[in-house]
């Protein structure tokens, strides 16, 4: 009875087995772009042409390029400029590139209670719904969109404390949940909620303010730090993405949607 | 209630279609926790039969130290092997961060005491008169423990099954040794989870009807080895 027991774990395992032959590329990168679907999109091309596969590792910003920084992956595609420029001035990333962008935009309920709808300013926007003490839901959790929101209180003075600013330490998907739940303002990237609109109530109130532009980066990591990371693969995905092919494909994507990021113009 | 309804429709739509997903899903987490528990078991039985059957000094300060980790949290496991599996520490070098072998290692840190200690309580629970009778009949001692575990053979099944149930419910430890990575680490826990962050409610409901399903189909095969 006991051998029996064994027999089909071990099997299990037997068959589990050729999936580790071929070389695998860590990626980490930031929740958007992973629920967005793009990457699903994006990497097939990729990992046949270089017969590998791309583990991609969907957290925040902040977690991403900590990820990089003790070598756990090979490569991250992440979004704010700051936390990117530091990594690489530390020598843990090399060759950042930018791969595209989208931007971000201030969600509240229909009613409006704290009066933001149409404001220009991002900035100014926050401090009414602070005024206000009308509920904000904030990431929480150093991604890049809280790095942004961070940002923009700090630009307009405000400092967010109160039971009304609710920091959830959750991924962008499902603060847009808990906005709409609780009937609250969010920041969240474009991309994002638009994959969202069928299910909040949601509606960008604020958008346009140039500080909402949000670049997306690419940095392989040095492999002067981390002598195991896989860099010429890194290399070759970075060109990859940056190649008329995968900004086309960027470009693209959604097939018959509205776009969720965009490209530099050349 | 119609939200719920159309949702349970959705799931069980995808479960028919086979869809490769949740196939995917399911796979993963089938092979690392039964990689798991049969690891665990390989040392939680022996090791619970032993402190079940011998005295010696200490003998208390152990069995509430394994009680105490039988409600170890899965964060806490993840936590703790994350910072051994990491490129900066102590077994960086393996590389198993992010892979499979990280989660089955955390789900056997999980499973050991829970088995240890269910063995080490059906094996105290026995009759005290099987291993001195088994040992007047020739058998030497590893034989006469041998026997008495034939004995209480539910109570090690019991020990195995709760064992295999706590990791194959498991998320924490998944998430955060396997990084839930589509087709390679993500497991039903971790899809259930990412899919709720999505908003893919019916996604997500179909995968929990799978999880139970395989659960039961699990215990099922075990009760019908019990039989025999």
């Amino acid at each position: 009875m006991h051998h029996r027991l064994l027999t089909v774990p071990l099997l299990l395992l037997l068959l589990a087995a050729p999936s580790f032959a071929e070389e695998r590329l860590r990626l980490a990168t930031t929740t958007s772009t992973e629920n967005s679907g793009l990457l699903a999109e994006l990497l097939p091309p990729f990992e046949q042409a270089n017969d590998c596969k791309v583990d991609v590792i969907a957290v925040g910003t902040g977690k991403a390029i900590k990820l990089g920084e003790t070598g756990d992956v090979d490569v991250v595609l992440v979004h704010a400029r700051t936390l990117e420029d530091k990594f690489v001035a530390d020598g843990y990333g090399v060759d950042r590139r930018d791969v595209m962008y989208n931007d971000f935009v201030i969600l509240g309920p229909p009613a409006d209670p704290a009066g933001i709808a149409g404001l220009k300013d991002a900035a100014v926007a926050l401090g009414k719904i602070a005024a206000a003490k009308a509920t904000f839901v904030s990431r929480g959790d150093q991604s890049g969109t809280h790095v942004k929101e961070k940002e923009l209180w700090t630009a307009g003075g405000v400092e967010p404390v109160g039971d009304w600013y609710l920091e959830a330490g959750l991924g962008m998907g499902e603060v847009i949940t808990m906005a709409t739940e609780r009937l609250g303002y969010a920041l969240a990237d474009r991309g994002t909620y638009l994959s969202y609109k069928d299910k909040t109530d949601l509606r960008v109130l604020v958008e346009g303010d140039e500080r909402l532009f949000n670049p997306y980066g690419v940095i392989a990591v040095n492999p002067e730090k981390h002598p195991h990371v896989k860099f010429p693969l890194a290399e070759k995905f970075i060109d990859y993405l940056v190649s008329p092919e995968g900004q086309a494909a960027i470009a693209a994507y959604p097939r018959g949607g509205d776009p969720l990021f965009f490209i530099y113009e050349k | 209630m119609g939200f719920l309804f159309e949702s349970l429709q959705q799931s069980l739509q995808l479960i028919f279609s086979l869809d490769r997903e949740v196939f995917l899903a399911v796979w993963t987490s089938l092979y690392t926790s039964l990689t798991a528990i049969v690891l665990a078991a390989a040392c939680g039985v022996p090791f619970g039969a032993t402190v079940g059957l011998l005295r010696f000094p200490g003998r208390g300060a152990v069995l509430t130290l394994f009680n105490t980790l039988m409600a170890l949290p899965t964060v806490v496991v993840g936590l703790v092997l994350f910072g051994l599996f990491s490129r900066q520490g102590p077994l960086g070098s393996l590389g198993l961060l992010f892979t499979p072998w990280a989660m089955i290692a955390g789900q056997f840190v999980l499973a050991i005491p829970i088995v240890a200690n269910y063995t080490l309580a059906a094996v105290a629970g026995a009759d005290p008169r099987i291993l001195p009778t088994a040992q007047t009949l020739g058998a030497g001692r590893l034989q006469g423990v041998w026997q008495l575990l034939l004995e209480v053979r539910f109570g090690v099944m019991a020990a195995i099954v709760a064992g295999f149930g706590r990791v194959i419910a498991e998320v924490g430890v998944a998430m955060m040794l396997g990084g839930n990575i589509r087709g390679y680490t993500r497991t039903m826990t971790t899809a259930i989870a990412l899919e709720t962050s999505k908003g893919e409610f019916a996604f997500g409901l179909a995968l929990g009807i799978v999880l139970l399903g395989v659960a039961l189909i699990v215990n099922l095969f075990l009760n019908l080895l019990q039989q025999r």
